[in-house]
């Protein structure tokens, strides 16, 4: 713990001029990030938000090195981790730095027995001297999430929705990651069961003190987990800072577009309320052009010279 | 006067599964009035898409209709028709309501499109086989919906296939598909949840607006309480298979009466306070595999009376609108208030309506 605390100052996770490219033929290559910067400090929860296809879901993915980036570096732990890495830094990479998933269903070996899928990590790693041991790691992890520990015998398509997403953190949690990235991780589930979770994840941070890169596009939820937002839009992180600075004081058009489109569930202010329009291909604005600039504090919005003053 | 055009009464249905039956509709009523909009909302499971199909005649094959009516009423040439729809079978549902009289759009935009067959076909198709419509008018009239719909550059987009598109476009297209037989009814089952927020507030005020030039009633079926306040005039909360709770929105919202509608309001996240952590309403919902004795909702709420674990509630009468089945209502319950920090959420609601009142911002 001193060792965690003692690295407070510097970020856990760095990413400076992220450029994820992918290659669809020799004419066509999709620029799915585009100069991406940004960090995570030990025990913070940083929201990535974004339509379908702002890059989101890319970015967490070569953070935690699914992809070779084409260009920049990303940080972790103070150790470099794009381009080809050592067997140490991997294997220090695949235990501090864990995924969920959207689908979890989708994401556990239906064929495998609930408490085989969590111990997976720990089997590969060998971070146990005997069966028992292993049992009571397993058994720990399912009562921190909220399960019993006879859940372990069973298989994944014997939970409900929401038990299976505890399963998939109690998965990357028994490693005891430094940085969980959750891609969607609630977005398949229901409305009740969405809080739960978000609960959960919450009350293992404030205990475990790990960082999250939440990714999601439902803002209300992301309002409530993070401490730092990013606002993604094709490709570009347009917009980022605390997330009472991004909710007060949105600045980028598209942000107060994507903040205006979240449906209060309040009819009498629903009813006359209209959403803010925004329309990349109309709005004059090249995301292209415009350079970082700080509004206040950690509030950076991505932007000209001359657009900056005018939003402001 | 409100037209009745749509009316269930007491619809049972259940599924035949290898673990056993499962009652997934247990005894709904529901009336649509021409021109209104009705919200069915409720968790996955609670069978508010099992509803809204049997209206369709489009159920899985392993459901069966137990008990109950489904009467629909139209105009056929000035005059007034009211059918039965579960006494018909398919071919004739086929032929005199799906598509015609009752339209549905479904939740994700891919699969209720066909890959292969260009959208303005798709869009024409209906129109060809109801009403035998000549293809140059039919192709007329498809250009015209797409454009109804927001698409631009309809012309091109007519001999587009559905993968050109983008998502919100294909959920239009969709639309434009259930609009071009002018159906007096539109279900909408999660029609936005699929897309993006900056889409679904585009789709949802396409949907009000097209309602309102063409007289059309909807149902919406959502689990998105803020879609319901933005879109809805009648709320129906539905609970494992049950409406609980039904009323119009501002009663559903600023006076509801059961505790589940509580739990669900509770629960939304609200972005004006700064609340560390999420309501939630415990547990999860019944399985309904298992009979239900009882109030379904009363293992998970902490308002439960004794008689709930024995004896269901019925539909009390709050207003001549607003109904709702918990044994708190009865006269001789224990007087429950609602909770601290809905009342507190409910008078934040109510300030900030007032406000907009005031000031008519946008």
């Amino acid at each position: 713990m001193t060792k965690r605390e003692n690295s407070k100052t510097a970020p856990l996770l760095e990413v400076k001029g992220l450029k994820q490219y992918f290659r669809v033929s020799r004419k066509f290559t999709v620029k799915a990030v585009e100069d991406v910067s940004f960090y995570i400090n030990p025990g913070e929860t940083y929201g990535l938000v974004g339509e379908s296809g702002s890059g989101k879901t890319t970015i967490g993915r070569s953070v935690i090195h699914l992809y070779e980036p084409t260009a920049g570096e990303i940080l972790f732990d103070g150790m470099n981790i794009s381009g080809r890495l050592k067997g140490e830094t991997e294997r220090n990479l695949r235990v501090n730095m864990q995924m969920i998933f959207q689908d979890p269903m989708a994401c556990l070996n239906p064929r495998r027995k609930v408490g085989d899928i969590i111990a997976q990590g720990l089997d590969i790693h060998h971070r146990y001297h005997s069966a028992k041991e292993r049992e009571e790691l397993v058994a720990d992890i399912l009562h921190k999430v909220g399960l019993a520990p006879e859940h372990a015998n069973r298989y994944p398509h014997q939970f409900s929705g929401g038990q299976r997403q505890r399963v998939g953190i109690a998965r990357a949690l028994i490693m005891n990651p430094k940085l969980i990235i959750a891609d969607e991780c609630i977005s398949a589930l229901d409305m009740s069961i969405q809080a739960q979770v978000v609960n959960l994840m919450k009350d293992l941070q404030q205990e475990n003190g790990m960082a999250y890169l939440f990714i999601a596009h439902d803002l209300s939820m992301v309002k409530y987990i993070s401490d730092r937002i990013g606002v993604l839009h094709l490709g570009h992180l347009l917009e980022t800072g605390t997330t009472d600075e991004i909710f007060s004081h949105p600045v980028h058009p598209y942000t107060k577009s994507l903040l205006s489109a979240i449906p209060h569930p309040n009819p009498l202010a629903e009813r006359k309320r209209k959403a803010l329009q925004y329309d990349y291909k109309t709005s004059g604005i090249d995301y292209g052009e415009g350079t970082m600039h700080q509004v206040e504090g950690t509030h950076y919005v991505r932007c000209t010279d001359q657009e900056y003053d005018s939003w402001k | 006067m409100r037209e009745k055009i749509l009316s269930i009464q007491n619809l049972n249905i259940s599924f035949e599964t290898t673990a056993g039956v499962v009652n997934a509709v247990r005894g709904v009523n529901l009336s649509v009035y021409r021109g209104e909009t009705v919200a069915l909302v409720g968790e996955s499971g609670s069978g508010k898409s099992v509803s809204a199909k049997a209206i369709m005649g489009i159920l899985a094959k392993n459901g069966t209709i137990d008990s109950g009516d489904i009467t629909l009423s139209y105009y056929r040439q000035e005059e007034k028709v009211t059918r039965d729809i579960l006494s018909m079978d398919k071919k004739e549902i086929r032929r005199h309501v799906n598509g015609k009289r009752i339209a549905m759009v479904f939740q994700d935009p891919m699969t209720s499109l066909n890959p292969l067959i260009p959208v303005g076909k798709q869009v024409m198709e209906g129109m060809l086989w109801h009403y035998h419509t000549p293809k140059e008018e039919a192709y007329q009239k498809a250009l015209d919906l797409l454009k109804l719909v927001g698409i631009t550059d309809a012309e091109k987009r007519m001999k587009n296939y559905p993968h050109q598109l983008s998502g919100g476009m294909r959920q239009r297209v969709v639309i434009a598909i259930a609009l071009s037989c002018d159906p007096d009814l539109l279900i909408c089952d999660e029609p936005t949840t699929a897309l993006d927020v900056t889409i679904q507030s585009k789709i949802l005020e396409l949907i009000q607006e097209i309602q309102k030039r063409k007289k059309l009633s909807v149902i919406y079926i959502t689990h998105d309480l803020g879609v319901v306040a933005k879109v809805a005039d009648y709320v129906n909360v539905m609970y494992a298979g049950k409406i609980v709770e039904s009323g119009t929105v501002n009663e559903v919202f600023y006076e509801p009466k059961h505790p589940y509608t509580w739990g669900l309001l509770s629960a939304m996240p609200d972005l004006g306070t700064e609340d560390e952590r999420l309501y939630t309403i415990p547990g999860s919902p019944p399985n309904l595999l298992h009979k239900i004795t009882g109030d379904a909702f009363a293992p998970r709420n902490k308002y439960a009376l004794k008689i709930d674990s024995r004896v269901e509630p019925p539909m009390f009468r709050v207003s001549d609108t607003h109904y709702a089945a918990t044994w708190l209502l009865h006269p001789k319950a224990p007087k429950v208030e609602l909770p601290e920090e809905l009342k507190a959420r409910i008078d934040r609601m109510m300030k900030e309506g007032e406000h907009y009142d005031k000031t008519g911002k946008q």
